[in-house]
């Protein structure tokens, strides 16, 4: 993430310092700014990192591309051709006419940017733009002039890439967020091969398979498009370009003409950049190129632009670059870029030749085959293995791919691209291509959408920015703030603080090395991305301190480490990692106790470059997140297999309910998926009054049920057939399952004995280990653990005390220690329509390390949408992947300390975490106090560590390690809060509160973080007048987060609340991880009944459309529209009385709005544009999580209707502020 | 020179107080060996360790619990015994940590049936600073307040 965000604040001040020499001509400006925009990326790294400092003239790159962005959307037929550009299917068709108007354009374009320019400065521009760009953003965003800029990028990504990564520019300095807004949509492409701009590009260029790739590595898309092609890349990738082009369209000449003068100017900067000496220099470089060609690809107006503007205008690039007029100039920018784009895909080419072509393969199958390819890697033998994966990571990096999905994170990217640069200083020559080729790739896209003039300022700057040193380029970065996440928002003032899509993670300050190595946001962040000096500091500044992990992501790129040693610091045991120093080749220090340790013999060797005397360039120090193959040494036994055993409820209510049937089927489905090996055991209990085996033994005919009726005192009838193994016993296992459901079809038995059937389950797993997977749909009624109803249906609206939130007995508890100890979880599918105490339920699971999944009212044929809900949660629960006998550690550097844990898990000692099951969906959050002073230090890392044994019986140790700059001024503190990550912190420190105190102590403390935040921030702010309320920009959704978290079913009051349904919002906030969190409190509201083509993203050949963020107010809804709220887990659809019937016949299927049924949970396939675009939205939505959420279609009139309306958090209940009102409570409270 | 109901008091008092420093040092004991694992990282990853430290939580969790109660009537038998030989300088340096113990024993979180230390709840650094520090605070208290009865004992003794 870190790494994106690193990029993007760069170009901006590249951006800057151009600009700012030529503030004098306005009208150039925009022009210039832009132009300086591509060299900005590269000089900013270097040069001027700080560019915060230098907002106005960022804005004025920025203000570039936003004109542009107006323009094409000011000229209808622009779109085509934008259009054209992005998608390589249109582009074919569309490329001639693109030629002709992209001139016109590229004035149009030109004369937009002017004006749009002098509108900016005054910062009042924003409204008057907004109008313009119309289509592409509801104008609200557009209110601040960096907003404006901000805005223009975020049209250009939505448009182009998913709407998550444009809301991310936002919180950060206008730099800031054009990086991570690139990054995001690096991201997303890579999962979804078509969605990023780079994807666009790549397809563009060559519609091959690379689309992952593509997105990867822009530049690489084109040289890489060619993956097969990839090592004679200089020449041969301009031409494969060109071929490309002409092919497409008529306009052959032009391209020629580029082609030639490409390779002419651009190669030569390219080559300059490569000679200039500075290792680190180049790849920037290679990104602010990349950077120009992504530009257009993101920004659909100017990647149309741009691409009609090569092929044409090419010789112009040549003689402009230096000249860089302002009006004339946007043509030949979009000439220069696609230049510079030959030019620089030569370089990456020459320069990285083979890594890329193996990394763009792992990456290309991304979705499905995680396992696999980790599988495959951890196989091979250490030195290839590494190698592999290195390169995996390299060229896509981390691809968060699935788990990333809205939240979008430049961290991988950077990774690459620090590996390139070297956070230490090092040059590493022989590295060096396979990097760039990485590197520049994922740095372009970001850069771009600001930048796109920069290129002709290029050429001049660019000598200069070669004579920076890194360091040079890392201080000024530091040293650089200011930005943006400080500038105050007035909050009774400013309605529209949502961005246009999702809200991005802050990127740390760090200089453009450490950023680009710093572990993905995904998996780890701080709630606080600057952190204070002090304790005292910390105080002041009245947020709290914590991390969010979500260790065991699916990730589709990871480096695995087969290796003899794994070097650890030997006084506090930290893995090495990219932020380590080395004193010299044989040592090297600790950053988190800074003890000097030996460089073992082994690790001299890079199995990588296959050279010796570079520890530095192990991937272990090129990657924040890699996984080591344990030695022996780290386990005692061997590796316990997987083991599954299913505690089924089959008492009458159960099967009344019908889930037997459901969950057999999936089962039965998945038998083959369940991760695992040949070791693989599997076994059943039923239970209801009495408890039911299976012997499954292999040899028998049929499976034998064995029913123990002494549940007070519960053995296991045959031990050693009840867990089978489950190849060998396949048959019956198959005969077991699809007899199972009509086994109890009669029964009378109306009691539970859940109790017993856990001691059973407890007993048969202890000697193994593994996973209890128990289904429950009523109270248990009998035998140890028997639980009483403690609801009081009439104190469900209650505004006073809400009581039994804590379990009412502790058998369950100790039940899940002993399960813990015995290295077995226990999850909990709770399917019940009644009270079913689910906070005493639940602690089987929370101690256990388990997960826990609450069907509310689950019927089979009642409620449908419920046993869709289940049907999904068992695919993913049966084949996602599990890691047993976990521990993790997390470790902090000296002076730091944890002391508080949240999530699912038993703590073993301070900082280990025992977890006995590890799966890919759990979320932690750990509170941190400062207990030392950081005054001698600068920076501060954190590590976790997680050990486990993986289905196939490995021990594999997970390690990530996550840097952050250490400041000492309130400011930055406020400038590097992470609103999502704090926001979630507080929630669940607000669960742990609610059960140890109260449901009210915890509502007071919520509004208490707000209050005191903000007065806290309001009084270190002189200039600022009390009366009103003003947050910092990164805080500025503070309120409105809080406001949702407590209308938030776990915490709200006043509205009827099932304490069922409160107690798992509760566990929920607790286990999940961030990104899923958020759209838990937050829910994303979006209008689908206009979807246009106007900011859409290409994914596996699928036009996603990227329609803006709505408030979550009633007043966005209309009632002739269509409205689609992501809720995270569930999607409603809600349909306007007087929406347009040819959407409701195209997307619904249905004739009118009175035909809709009442219940329906899937849209029709119809042959249709609006369905088509509406369908590929919702399955992009779906495909960026791990659980595939229900969709369910809401009419007015429908009683379901209050489930999405109490979503709407922005509007005022009965029992609750709206967030107005909120605000004005908020400001009463801060001045008194 | 007579031998009191005060004295007596101070006399017994300062048997059990030296038993109240024991459960003290007990506690800070117990405590430490919660918060650290004293095996070696590679033995604290491997799941057979798991086992037998989680075993050891539960057990010293089982102890803590067991001497709250001892701890606790002992401190207040004191008071009443001080109470009833009418030491009421000494009651009053007694009385708030009585009621700090009663506060501790009848504060139940939320409606959950056990008492404090918890295992779970026990093994959060937050917590069990918060109790090392207890133990800590008391150690100190019943050590001074030993010398403070042995002086009034040997006061009364001599001065009546």
């Amino acid at each position: 993430m870190s790494a994106p965000a690193g990029l993007p604040p760069r170009p901006a001040a590249a951006a800057f310092s151009p600009v700012g020499p030529g503030g004098s001509r306005e009208a150039a400006a925009p022009a210039g700014g832009a132009a300086h925009c591509h060299n900005g990326p590269v000089q900013s790294q270097m040069q001027f990192p700080p560019g915060y400092g230098s907002h106005p003239p960022n804005y004025s790159a920025p203000s570039g591309h936003y004109s542009q962005v107006p323009n094409k959307a000011a000229a209808s037929h622009l779109d085509h051709q934008y259009r054209a550009s992005y998608y390589p299917g249109y582009y074919s068709a569309p490329a001639q006419n693109v030629m002709t108007p992209s001139v016109g354009s590229n004035v149009l374009n030109a004369q937009g940017s002017q004006q749009l320019y002098n509108k900016t400065p005054p910062h009042t521009g924003g409204a008057s733009d907004g109008p313009v760009q119309g289509a592409i953003s509801s104008a609200s965003y557009l209110h601040m002039s960096a907003q404006q800029s901000y805005s223009a990028f975020d049209n250009h990504y939505s448009t182009s890439v998913s709407s998550s990564v444009a809301s991310q520019g936002f919180p950060l300095n206008s730099d800031h967020y054009a990086m991570p807004v690139v990054s995001g949509a690096m991201y997303p492409s890579v999962s979804y091969p078509p969605a990023a701009a780079g994807s666009a590009y790549g397809q563009t260029f060559t519609s091959q398979s690379l689309p992952a790739v593509g997105q990867f590595k822009e530049t690489n898309a084109f040289s890489s498009q060619s993956t097969s092609v990839p090592h004679s890349l200089q020449q041969h990738v301009p031409a494969g370009y060109n071929t490309t082009l002409s092919t497409i369209s008529s306009a052959q000449s032009v391209q020629d003409n580029l082609c030639r003068n490409l390779p002419g100017s651009v190669a030569k900067v390219n080559n300059q950049i490569k000679t200039g000496g500075i290792d680190s220099s180049q790849p920037v470089h290679s990104v602010s190129q990349n950077v120009a060609f992504t530009k257009p690809g993101v920004g659909t107006s100017a990647s149309s632009a741009v691409v009609s503007s090569v092929r044409s205008p090419a010789p112009s690039l040549s003689s402009q670059p230096s000249s860089s007029p302002s009006v004339t100039q946007s043509p030949e920018l979009a000439l220069q870029e696609g230049m510079q784009y030959g030019g620089y895909v030569n370089n990456q080419a020459s320069s990285a030749p083979a890594p890329l072509s193996s990394s763009s393969d792992d990456e290309e199958e991304d979705e499905e085959d995680e396992e696999a390819a980790l599988d495959s890697s951890s196989t091979t033998s250490s030195a290839s293995p590494v190698l592999n994966n290195y390169d995996a990571l390299e060229g896509g990096g981390y691809p968060d791919t699935r788990s990333v999905t809205s939240s979008p994170v430049p961290a991988p990217s950077v990774p690459q691209t620090s590996k390139a640069s070297k956070p230490f200083g090092y040059g590493y020559p022989a590295l060096q291509p396979g990097y760039q080729n990485a590197t520049p790739t994922t740095p372009v896209q970001p850069s771009n959408p600001g930048h796109h003039p920069g290129f002709q300022h290029y050429p001049q700057h660019y000598p200069g920015v070669n004579q920076l040193s890194s360091s040079l380029g890392s201080l000024s970065l530091q040293h650089s703030q200011q930005p943006e996440s400080l500038r105050p928002v007035n909050l009774t003032h400013d309605r529209n603080i949502l961005p246009v899509s999702s809200v991005p993670a802050p990127v740390p300050n760090l200089n453009s090395d450490l950023r680009k190595l710093n572990c993905s946001p995904d998996s780890f962040r701080c709630t606080l991305t600057n952190i204070p000096q002090t304790q005292a500091l910390l105080n002041k500044a009245k947020l709290p301190l914590g991390l969010l992990l979500h260790p065991f992501r699916d990730l589709t790129q990871l480096p695995v480490i087969t290796s003899s040693t794994i070097v650890r610091c030997r006084s506090c045991r930290t893995y090495i990692n990219p932020f380590v120093s080395f004193i010299d080749q044989r040592r090297w220090k600790c950053n988190l106790c800074y003890r000097v340790n030996d460089v073992p013999e082994e690790f001299m060797y890079n199995p990588l470059t296959r050279s010796y005397g570079e520890p530095h360039k192990r991937p272990e120090v090129q990657n924040s997140t890699v996984e080591f193959i344990a030695s022996s040494d780290y386990m005692l036994r061997p590796p316990q297999p997987a083991v599954y055993l299913f505690v089924l409820d089959v008492s009458h209510n159960a099967v009344e309910a019908g889930y037997l049937t459901i969950v057999c089927q999936s089962l039965l489905e998945n038998l083959d998926k369940l991760p695992g090996d040949s070791r693989t055991r599997i076994g059943f209990i039923t239970f209801d009054s009495t408890v039911q085996f299976y012997n499954l033994q292999e040899g028998l005919s049929q499976p034998q049920m064995l029913i123990v009726s002494d549940i007070d005192d519960i053995f296991l009838p045959t031990p050693d057939s009840l867990l089978v193994n489950l190849h060998e016993s396949k048959e019956l296992i198959k005969d077991l399952l699809n007899a199972l459901p009509n086994m109890f079809t009669n029964t009378r038995e109306t009691h539970s004995a859940l109790g017993p059937a856990l001691q059973a389950a407890f007993k048969l797993m202890s000697p193994t280990g593994g996973r209890i997977s128990v289904f429950q749909t009523q109270l248990p009624s009998l035998g140890a653990g028997l639980l009483h109803s403690r609801e009081d249906p009439n104190q469900r609206s209650s505004t006073k005390v809400v009581q039994h939130l804590g379990p009412a007995t502790d058998f369950y508890k100790k039940l899940a220690l002993d399960c813990s100890g015995q290295q077995t979880a226990v999850d909990l599918f709770l399917l019940s329509s009644q009270y079913s105490d689910l906070a005493s339920l639940a602690c089987m699971s929370k101690y256990s390390a388990g997960c826990i999944y609450y069907y509310p009212s689950f019927h089979r044929t009642h409620n449908p949408a419920q046993a869709e809900k289940l049907q999904k949660d068992l695919k993913r629960y049966l084949t996602r992947k599990i890691g047993f006998e976990a521990v993790m550690r997390i470790r902090c550097t000296k002076g730091l300390s944890i002391h508080t844990f949240h999530g699912n898990f038993f703590v073993r000692s301070t900082d280990l975490l025992s977890l006995a099951n590890v799966n890919p969906d759990a979320g932690f959050a750990v509170q941190m106090s400062i207990e030392e002073s950081l005054t001698d230090t600068s920076l501060v890392c954190f590590q976790t560590a997680l050990l486990y044994t993986s289905s196939k019986g490995e021990r594999r140790i997970r390690v990530h390690t996550l840097c952050l700059p250490v400041v000492s001024s309130l400011a930055d503190v406020y400038a590097g809060a992470d609103v999502q990550a704090v926001v979630c912190l507080l929630a669940n420190m607000a669960v742990d509160r609610s059960v140890s105190s109260s449901l009210a102590d915890a509502r007071d403390a919520l509004v208490n973080a707000v209050v005191d935040s903000l007065a806290a921030y309001m009084s270190t702010a002189s200039n600022l007048q009390q009366s009103m309320l003003i947050a910092p920009n990164s805080l500025k959704l503070f309120p409105l987060y809080i406001l949702a978290l407590l209308k938030q079913k776990a915490f709200r009051t006043g509205t009827s609340t099932r304490l069922d349904d409160r107690v798992y919002a509760m566990c929920q906030m607790k286990s999940q991880p961030l990104v899923h969190l958020m759209k838990m409190i937050h829910p994303n509201l979006y209008r689908i009944d206009k979807l246009t083509d106007e900011s859409t993203i290409h994914v596996n050949d699928r036009v996603v459309p990227q329609p803006p963020l709505q408030k979550l107010s009633a007043e966005k809804l209309t009632r002739e529209g269509a409205f689609l709220m992501d809720c995270g887990s569930i999607f409603y659809i809600w349909i306007g009385k007087n929406c347009d019937n040819s959407f409701i016949k195209d997307v619904l299927g249905y004739p009118n709005y009175a035909s809709v049924p009442q219940k329906m949970t899937q849209l029709p396939e119809v042959d249709a544009l609006s369905s088509e675009r509406t369908r590929s939205f919702i399955s992009w939505l779906r495909d960026s999580r791990p659980l595939s959420p229900v969709l369910q279609v809401i009419k007015d009139e429908n009683p379901a209707k209050t489930d999405f309306f109490q979503h709407l958090i922005e509007d005022r209940t009965e029992a609750a502020f709206s967030y107005y009102e909120f605000l004005l409570n908020i400001q009463q409270q801060v001045c008194k | 020179m007579a031998f009191t109901f005060a004295a007596f008091c101070y006399m017994l008092s300062l048997v059990l107080c030296a038993a109240l420093i024991f459960f003290a040092i007990w506690h800070i004991i117990a405590f430490d060996e919660l918060r650290t694992d004293f095996k070696s990282p590679i033995d604290q990853c491997n799941p057979a360790h798991a086992r037998e430290r989680l075993r050891n939580i539960e057990r010293i969790c089982f102890l803590l619990r067991k001497l709250v109660l001892p701890e606790y009537s002992i401190h207040s038998l004191f008071c009443i015994m001080f109470l009833c030989a009418q030491e009421w300088l000494t009651l009053g340096l007694n009385v708030p940590l009585l009621f700090y113990h009663l506060w501790r024993y009848f504060r139940c979180p939320a409606d959950s049936s056990e008492l404090a230390y918890d295992p779970p709840a026990v093994m959060n650094a937050d917590t069990l600073s918060y109790c090392q520090k207890e133990a800590w605070c008391k150690l100190a208290f019943y050590l001074l307040s030993f010398f403070y009865y042995l002086y009034c004992m040997i006061y009364t003794l001599v001065s009546s």
